[in-house]
């Protein structure tokens, strides 16, 4: 009995458990429906969704107005705000649309530069400075610039504005006097101010430039977020006095270590500023200062007065301030720090750039260089002034792979367009002439990876897909075949055994050909019909360059062939857009002119070429077709070089102190010429368009160093060295007549050539190569049925 | 309870009696606690359910009196480094941002006893996306932002001042800091809501009003988006047979004469649409009906976008129209007129990748642009379109969870992403970003570091040693000693030499140990090398790195491989025949970046590395498959073939080139292949010779003259 009713207890118990455990939820369950949405099922979820009223106008019957009333409204509105804003500071609101003459503006973008003020009573030449020169000069010497006011779309200033602090040396005063003077600034309507320097001591004030800039836009360092007009203002960095006007230094980093091996983690070495605007951030800093890998050191040893001013701390940031070199802290560590000076901006930011040092920017409300179209993201790290002591955590959470990445873009974001006055001021126009209507915007991947926008002209295609610089990221491979391009200079009878006649007939065997272009340069007239080789399928054409020529040799033609010429046409070149550039170029600046059309013509974007890839041949070279096929398919990995034969080096001669050219036998080379290699259609519309005409005018006096100048070009814009490809050296037909080429002036002339274009270009572009690629079994012992391209193995030297 | 009471009763009567009771006793304990707990459940549950703001069911009323206050006028000067305290943000050392939703409340206005603000489907949406999203954090101590429940989706919907009393009562509101405020649609009378140091996002924002880096541009979501189909296959081949499709309602009024004129002058080639004047409405109310101005008929509206390749967007920028979203959403190209308005997302998205911009002066130059856009760029523009709209544009959710991460990106800039890759479709396997982009030669002076992997062979370790030691370019050695059962032989047994030396023992012997970045490789190219390939002259292996030096972003070596399709079997076969190209570099005899090594311990795709060491077999294939995949590129072979290991064997070059061996790697290539999802090995037909090679010239005026010989 006592048991059973033990046993009875236990059930009883254990139902009660299971119930408590079971039925409570169903308790918990039935709490109703819910209209919570989150916990019901889609279905429901619809259902009750779709009960709420919609938000747009068209559901919510209540509101519903008809949509021309809305109109209206909206009209209204404008009106009052255009008004208000009119009313209000008109400067201020500057936007393009309103303070800017588009009409100024249609076909090209030219830029006039004032001329120099006329000298004060007492003689004396109004004040520039070096750096102001230097822009001036930028432009003067540039393809944006010209003579002719009513020709421009962009006026630049011969005041020199950058240094608006009134207690600075290089002020300018009477400025808003001096600009009432001028003829056409039009309250400062397409007027480009370019200013590193605004506001005094003791509020620096941004705006305070001490003249009204009206609607000029401003391309001004240091500007804030506050200030800066969007799509209007530019902000460019500030640089010191003895920035180079062209490329100049190159990036700092030479290697590309992972990981960056550093000794600091982090390092700043400047002036601190006991008391004032801006002062905080700098002054705090010695809290960071860990004396291992975190090197932050300040000093208040400025100025006439710091003793008098000088804090507590002043002597012992003295000391540790001493203890450590500039530029030895920006070469050994990862990150640097740049805060914010009296004035956003600092040379800091450029000088840890081109160090390849990872900005760390302490600068609230700066807007950065350029910001609308760089993405600093990738190469500078953001703090916050307020977040200072989170500094050190944010940069040691950085992956190595990120390090790597920021600091490979700062190089290249230096190089290409920070490292001289030029690229500033070129990268500034650039950003203007984007918004132009008739001008392409080039994508964010063009202006953040290397070459830039400076050289990709987005006039020449709308997609970057016919550009060679970013094939791999948009993962597309360089569109097939080639035009093969024939440039003939001398014109010898045309005969089977001439090398003109065979070169073309072993082009025309080579399986990726698209057509064939004859460029008649010499002065004999066209071979008729018959002499010229057949080349069946393949698309020829004859493009006379000659102009003494022209007229009797097209008559000669068109009296042998009637209508069709082969397969292909007679062209007469209409003259080149560089030709007329180059007579409107001479009537400004040059008179020792020829008529002679220029060499350079050989690289003309002619339409004719429509191919990714263009073989660029001489008349006189020797190829056979397995060497065209396989230097194309070499071609095709390294779209963006130049890829060929024939191989020359250039090297540094001390003894003459100048560039030295050698067409000898050596173990590097870095020009691959252009009278038989392959390179991308592009370059022909870079070097008519974008190279200085005074480079071109160099190549057309010495009718001379055409295919070194493109080198040069193409190594300006890969950093990359070219490839040559197997053996052969000897390109060309030693039976040729009177080949420029045998003429030993024509050397010395090479020589000069490379001297003035090292010049002209700021430091010298060609870079060494020690390899050549051959076909994969080159010269094995297997027999060379096996081998894909056989006619090579039989080519000597 | 009672049977408690009853059984602790019964307990005291037979007090002295047997374990059974205490079996009771501790069942009951267990009983009541786990009622105890079940009601704890119940409650917290309860709470939390509070706590997710979302609960239309317990939604409070709070009334709005006169005497409250308003909130003040929105900050025009307002930036993130003044309206936003940032020290509320990634308190717990994570960066991530925290935001916290206020429970719904509809809040009524005392005089005329209307609600200020009727939650919308849309907001709902949004607050929904917002509480399911990772930045969510119920805790408004842990918040860095908070998201006020009071709908202001669309500014003509509210009655201001009493939103703005609202705003003010919000419980965290202090002046507004770190509020955002979702406000599509802003008021068409042009009435700017005062919202004081809140972020707005909204739409229709114009260049003055936008506070740049603070306001965030929305696009102005349309409820017809979810009716529109993923299209995005199909429509690609879709003809589109009209180049311009203009809606006339849409257009800002100003501009109709200009469209017109557009119009006449390319009657096949621009689509103008109208209001129906069939239709009795004087608009029709859901958009739906839209006629074909020349012909009268109605067209399926916004259908009818997906018919044009390009649409014209062009109304004043305060006004509400979502007809981009509608555009988009049906792979038109959006061609953009509107003068300073800041585009949805524009801070993180390049428009000018899936958008044409004309000023609105240039209207009528229109046509004849939008005739000069290449196929390319259409069909460019048109497959960024796609990704875009649906990565970022696709519904509410996605909307916000774009807005929520670009104001992330913000919060801790150090994370942000970059603008490249915010605009990179991830859906093209052959795009590629070189991490090695930097187009550098690194000076000669740093040399390279050999990595010798080993076992046991010690004496053909030391030849090795000793013929890498007499490389000038060869920087210091490394040797990797692979076997746990044997210590290394002592350093002074190793052959004296005039270049750093170190002995890693490692603890496992696995392939991997081969590419481990050590600490100890101070340069940035690693010479990978068996212990038994000492047939490469000090020439070959200088010239080796002087190539490396060129191509530093790919794996350049001198055994060479390729891999071939196999028709029959359908597989992917591994040869080492003499062929004319290559794809793979062994490993054995290879010069590579430092940084692959990183990448092939930490970073490389599925369980390749844990495959391989476990399997002892293709740790080459995988670093060849990892670079190419990376970069896309080819290695590079250097110099002329030749016989690697076993000089005396003459039929076969590799003691392991049997077929076992051979039918191995073919399995491998076929494993690695389909973890990446493709085959990323390219193959090419040249390889790297000394520029002299083979030249008849003098060899003692060659720099590489010992190349090349077997």
């Amino acid at each position: 009995m006592q048991a059973k009713k033990r046993y009875i207890l236990v059930f009883v118990s254990c139902a009660f458990l299971a119930y408590c455990y079971f039925g409570g939820y169903r308790l918990k369950k039935s709490d109703g429906p819910h209209r919570n949405l989150q916990v019901v099922d889609s279905v429901t979820r619809a259902r009750l969704l779709e009960k709420l009223p919609s938000y747009k106008l068209g559901d919510s019957v209540q509101m519903l107005q008809g949509i021309d009333k809305m109109n209206k409204a909206a009209n209204k509105v404008n009106k009052i705000k255009e008004i208000s804003l009119d009313d209000g500071n008109k400067e201020r609101s500057c936007r393009m649309e309103r303070c800017f003459d588009f009409t100024k503006c249609y076909g090209e973008f030219l830029v006039y530069v004032y001329p120099p003020e006329p000298l004060n009573s007492l003689g004396a030449a109004p004040p520039v400075s070096a750096n102001y020169q230097k822009i001036l000069s930028a432009i003067r010497e540039s393809r944006y610039y010209t003579s002719q006011p009513e020709r421009a779309c962009l006026f630049v200033l011969a005041i020199d504005t950058l240094d608006r602090d009134s207690l600075s040396n290089d002020y300018v005063r009477n400025v808003p006097s001096r600009l009432a003077r001028l003829t056409y600034w039009n309250n400062g309507r397409n007027h480009l101010i370019f200013n590193l320097y605004s506001g005094t001591w003791p509020d620096y004030a941004e705006d305070s430039l001490g003249f009204d800039p009206g609607e000029a836009i401003l391309a001004k360092a240091s500007m804030s977020v506050l200030h800066i007009r969007p799509n209007f203002d530019i902000s460019i960095p500030l640089f010191h006095k003895q920035f180079p006007l062209r490329s100049g230094s190159s990036g700092l980093v030479q290697t590309n270590n992972f990981p960056a091996n550093k000794k600091y983690l982090l390092a700043f070495k400047g002036k601190r500023y006991v008391h004032g605007i801006g002062s905080e951030t700098r002054n705090s800093l010695f809290h960071l200062h860990n004396g291992r890998d975190i090197i932050l050191v300040t000093t208040c040893r400025h100025g006439k007065s710091w003793r008098e001013l000088q804090d507590g701390r002043c002597d012992e940031d003295n000391r540790e301030y001493d203890k450590y070199d500039y530029e030895t802290l920006l070469q050994n560590s990862t990150f640097c720090l740049v805060p914010r000076g009296r004035r956003l901006g600092s040379f800091r930011f450029l000088e840890a750039l081109q160090a390849g040092c990872i900005p760390v920017l302490l600068s609230n409300s700066w807007v950065l260089p350029f910001e609308s179209k760089i993405d600093w993201k990738e190469a500078v790290i953001w703090a916050d002034e307020r977040l200072l002591l989170q500094v050190p955590e944010v940069v040691r959470s950085i992956s190595l792979e990120r390090i790597l990445a920021l600091r490979q873009q700062t190089q290249v974001l230096w190089e290409r367009y920070f490292g001289s006055i030029e690229k500033i001021v070129f990268t500034t126009f650039e950003i203007i002439r984007e918004r132009l209507p008739d001008y392409p915007i080039r994508n964010t991947f063009i202006w953040n990876t290397s070459p830039g926008a400076l050289l990709t002209l987005p006039t020449f295609a709308d997609s970057s897909r016919y550009m060679p610089f970013l094939l791999d990221s948009m993962g597309v491979e360089p569109r097939h075949n080639y035009t093969a391009v024939i440039y003939v200079q001398i014109g010898s009878i045309l005969g089977p055994n001439t090398a003109l006649y065979k070169l073309i007939k072993t082009i025309s065997k080579s399986q990726f050909v698209d057509r064939i272009l004859v460029l008649w340069a010499a002065d004999r007239p066209i071979p008729s019909k018959k002499r010229w080789p057949t080349t069946y399928h393949i698309p020829f054409h004859i493009i006379t360059l000659s102009g003494l020529t022209i007229g009797k040799s097209l008559r000669s033609m068109k009296n042998d062939a009637s209508e069709k010429f082969f397969n292909g046409t007679i062209l007469t070149a209409q003259a080149p857009p560089h030709l007329q550039d180059f007579k409107h170029f001479k009537d400004e600046t040059f008179d020792i002119f020829d008529e002679r059309p220029s060499i350079s013509q050989r690289f003309y974007p002619y339409p004719e070429i429509q191919t990714d890839a263009v073989l660029s041949l001489d008349e006189d070279s020797i190829l056979n077709t397995d060497e065209l096929d396989f230097a194309y398919t070499v071609w095709r990995d390294f779209p963006d070089r130049i890829v060929g034969y024939p191989a020359r080096a250039h090297f540094w001669d001390d003894t003459k102190n100048a560039w030295g050219y050698t067409s000898k036998w050596t173990n590097y080379y870095s020009i691959v010429l252009t009278g038989a290699a392959f390179y991308h259609r592009y370059y022909n519309y870079l070097y008519t368009n974008w190279l200085s005409l005074l480079l071109l005018k160099t190549v057309q006096q010495s009718s001379n160093c055409e295919d070194i100048l493109m080198n040069l070009l193409v190594s300006h814009v890969t950093r990359k060295p070219p490839i040559k490809v197997t053996q052969r050296k000897g390109y060309k037909d030693r039976e040729t007549g009177h080949s420029p080429w045998n003429d030993p002036d024509h050397f010395i002339q090479r020589q000069s050539c490379l001297n003035t274009f090292a010049a002209v270009f700021g430091y010298m572009p060609l870079i060494r190569s020690n390899l050549r690629l051959d076909p994969v079994l080159y010269r094995d012992p297997v027999s060379n049925l096996r081998k894909k391209y056989r006619q090579i193995e039989l080519v000597g030297s | 309870m009672k049977k408690l009471l009853a059984a602790i009763s019964h307990r005291s009567e037979r007090f002295q009696t047997s374990v059974s009771y205490i079996i009771i006793i501790v069942l009951v304990i267990c009983g009541v606690s786990i009622v105890h707990n079940l009601i704890n459940v119940q409650n917290e549950a309860g709470r939390s359910n509070n706590k997710v703001p979302l609960d239309l069911d317990h939604v409070r009323e709070i009334l709005l009196s006169n005497s409250n206050e308003e909130t003040r006028e929105r900050d025009a000067n307002c930036r993130l480094w003044d309206c936003v305290n940032l020290y509320k943000c990634g308190q717990k050392g994570h960066d991530r941002l925290t935001i916290y939703v206020y429970p719904l409340q509809e809040y009524v206005d005392e005089d005329s006893g209307k609600t200020v603000s009727i939650l919308t489907r849309e907001y709902y949406q949004i607050l929904e996306a917002v509480v399911r999203s990772r930045y969510y954090t119920p805790n408004p101590n842990e918040a860095c932002l908070f998201l006020p429940s009071i709908d202001v989706l669309n500014g003509n919907l509210v009655k201001p001042s009493a939103v703005e009393k609202a705003l003010a009562l919000q419980n965290y509101w202090d002046n507004g800091e770190n509020h955002i405020i979702f406000n599509m649609i802003p008021r068409t009378d042009g009435y700017v809501l005062k919202t004081d140091r809140a972020i707005i996002l909204g739409g229709g924002f114009d260049t003055w009003a936008y506070r740049n880096g603070f306001d965030l541009s929305l696009p102005i979501y349309s409820p017809t988006q979810q009716n529109i189909a993923d299209l995005s296959a199909k429509s690609t081949h879709l003809p589109r047979r009209n180049l311009l499709i203009v809606v006339l309602p849409n257009i800002y009024p100003k501009y109709h004469n200009q469209i017109h004129t557009l119009f006449v002058d390319n009657p096949n080639e621009v689509l103008m649409l109208d209001k129906c004047v069939t239709h009795t409405k004087e608009f029709s109310i859901k958009n739906t009906m839209h006629c074909n101005s020349s012909r009268g008929k109605s067209v399926d509206y916004p259908r009818v976008f997906e018919k044009g390749t390009f649409c014209l967007y062009c109304h004043s920028v305060n006004s509400d129209e979502s007809d981009l979203m509608e555009i988009l959403a049906y792979n038109c190209i959006p061609v953009i007129a509107v003068d300073n308005s800041v585009l949805p997302f524009e801070d993180v998205l390049d428009w000018s990748l899936f958008s044409l911009k004309i000023r609105e002066a240039e209207m009528h130059a229109l046509v004849k642009k939008l005739s000069t856009v290449s196929h390319t760029k259409i069909f460019e523009l048109q497959r960024q379109g796609r990704w875009v709209y649906h990565r970022y544009f696709k519904d509410l959710n996605a909307i916000t969870l774009t807005a929520l991460e670009i104001l992330e990106n913000r919060i801790f800039p150090h994370k942000a992403r970059s603008v490249m890759d915010w605009n990179k479709p991830d859906d093209n396997y052959r795009s590629t970003f070189n991490p090695l982009f930097l187009p550098i030669i690194s000076p000669k002076a740093q040399g390279f570091t050999a990595v010798i992997l080993t076992y046991d062979r010690v004496e053909s370790l030391f030849t090795l040693i000793q013929k890498l030691a007499l490389v000038p370019s060869l920087q210091s050695i490394l040797v990797i000693w692979n076997n746990q059962n044997k210590m290394p032989p002592h350093l002074s047994s190793f052959p004296t030499i005039s270049k750093p030396l170190k002995v890693i023992q490692t603890r496992a012997n696995k392939l991997s140990n081969r590419f481990y970045p050590y600490n100890e490789i101070e340069t940035e190219a690693i010479l990978t090398i068996d212990d038994d390939i000492n047939m490469l002259t000090t020439d070959e292996l200088d010239f080796g790195y002087e190539v490396w030096r060129e191509f530093p972003d790919r794996i350049v070596g001198f055994p060479s491989r390729i891999h071939v399709w196999d028709n029959v079997s359908m597989h992917w076969r591994y040869e080492s025949e003499w062929t004319n190209q290559i794809s793979m570099v062994l490993t054995g005899a290879a010069f590579h970046h430092k940084f692959w090594s990183h990448m092939y311990t930490y970073a490389m795709p599925g369980n390749i590395k844990d495959w391989v060491d476990q399997h002892m077999n293709c740790e080459d294939i995988a670093m060849n498959f990892l670079v190419a995949n990376i970069t896309n590129k080819p290695p590079i072979k250097v110099t002329p073939r030749k016989k690697f290991k076993c000089p005396e064997c003459t039929n076969t070059e590799m003691l392991s080139a049997d077929l076992n061996h051979m039918r191995e790697r073919s399995a491998c290539i076929d494993r690695f292949a389909s973890i990446y999802g493709r085959m990323p090995l390219r193959s090419v037909e040249f390889r790297a010779d000394p520029v002299l090679f083979r030249d008849n010239f003098p060899e003692k005026l060659k720099r590489f003259n010992d190349v090349g010989n077997l």
